[in-house]
């Protein structure tokens, strides 16, 4: 389990002008995407914010959790149906252009680099709120 | 980057830290709680995004006060398909448990139909087969004679593993698509279909033949990516590692 040193709080403007990306953990990806490995430089998958529920599957490789609910409603993991009636309502701001997508169960520090190579991209499609999701 | 999170084990966020996180006491695999019900997500995500509006950190870690709402009506006793006895000829034991499987796999397809009209997706398509060819390839591992990877692009372990994904969700979308059980337990769905259905033992005898197997790969499948723990008779052996 890691712990830091450092404890970064980084303000923003009001939720109803955030615009929010989901980062999850579930090892989600489109169908025609590989599937997640354990392979070496093997990071995440990008979800396109405009994403249909018919385009998700998952490849976790954990027997540890229940699959069921996302089989049968793809938001109890990933709800990007309710992010964005929070957007048409004015709740936030808006829904990010892109999502992006990990296979938890391994070691969060192998992906520091890309976590933070991920944030210039989310900085560059204007994020100013990520919602990050366990599985 | 501002960021906020759900967190499904406390203990780990406490000593992680992260700025913003909300508790949730939810089950693994339902960070939000409780599918086909989009006013508690909605209460569940607000809470979460609404961390991001927090006046002082640096560690803000706050509970969700609601347990997961399960369905008002009990739950029926999920029903066993049912698979008319194998009839007496000159087939093998695995061809009859193979004819078994496939006929309880047909007699779920209407619901898995109804299903799919229903939510205008399935989560099947890891192995990238149709339901006839994922039936045979699985079957070909009863009897220890695999069929040749039908991809090229994966081994063939990481396609049973995938076969046997999207086994599991047919017969989930299949069976939750059934009156009353849109909500249903997690818990009572898996022990229907490990210990109710002819494809969970299937799946455990593909198992214990991969870990019989003297392909590597296919003993690390079996060893932790094809039965749960709780449903799988016996541990079956890690492979060695590489000398």
């Amino acid at each position: 389990m890691p712990t830091f040193n450092t404890f970064p709080w980084v303000k923003g403007p009001p939720l109803s002008e955030r615009r929010v990306a989901i980062i999850t953990m579930a090892g989600l990806h489109r169908p025609e995407d590989r599937p997640f490995t354990r392979d070496s430089g093997d990071y995440y998958r990008i979800i396109p914010g405009n994403v249909k529920s018919s385009d998700l599957i998952m490849s976790h490789v954990s027997l540890s959790f229940d699959r069921s609910g996302f089989q049968q409603d793809w938001n109890v993991v990933f709800p990007i149906d309710r992010l964005r009636e929070l957007a048409d309502e004015g709740i936030i701001g808006s829904v990010a252009d892109y999502h992006y997508s990990f296979m938890g169960a391994d070691d969060p520090l192998k992906w520091e680099q890309q976590g933070r190579f991920l944030s210039g991209l989310l900085k560059k499609d204007k994020v100013d709120g990520v919602l990050l999701i366990p599985i | 980057m501002p960021t906020t999170g759900l967190s499904l084990v406390r203990q780990h966020t406490e000593t992680i830290k992260p700025p913003r996180a909300l508790w949730v006491p939810f089950e693994f695999g339902r960070p939000l709680g409780a599918p086909n019900n989009p006013a508690f997500q909605r209460q569940v995500l607000l809470a979460a995004l609404k961390l991001l509006e927090a006046p002082e950190g640096p560690v803000v870690l706050t509970d969700f006060p609601q347990n997961a709402p399960v369905s008002a009506e009990e739950p029926p006793v999920l029903a066993c398909p049912y698979v008319p006895p194998a009839e007496e000829s000159n087939t093998t034991d695995a061809e009859k448990f193979c004819q078994a499987f496939k006929t309880e796999m047909a007699s779920l397809r209407p619901w898995y139909e109804l299903a799919m009209q229903k939510r205008k997706r399935t989560t099947l398509g890891l192995s990238r087969l149709s339901l006839d060819e994922m039936t045979d390839f699985i079957c070909s591992f009863l009897a220890e004679a695999p069929l040749k990877n039908p991809r090229q692009d994966i081994p063939l372990a990481s396609e049973l593993r995938y076969a046997a994904d999207d086994l599991k969700a047919y017969y989930n979308e299949a069976v939750t698509a059934q009156p009353g059980m849109e909500t249903s337990d997690s818990k009572l769905l898996a022990k229907w279909f490990w210990e109710n259905t002819v494809a969970g033992k299937v799946l455990k005898t593909v198992r214990e033949a991969c870990a019989r197997s003297q392909d590597k790969a296919l003993q690390g499948v079996a060893a932790g990516q094809l039965v749960p723990r709780g449903f799988a008779p016996t541990p079956a052996p890690r492979p060695e590692p590489p000398k």
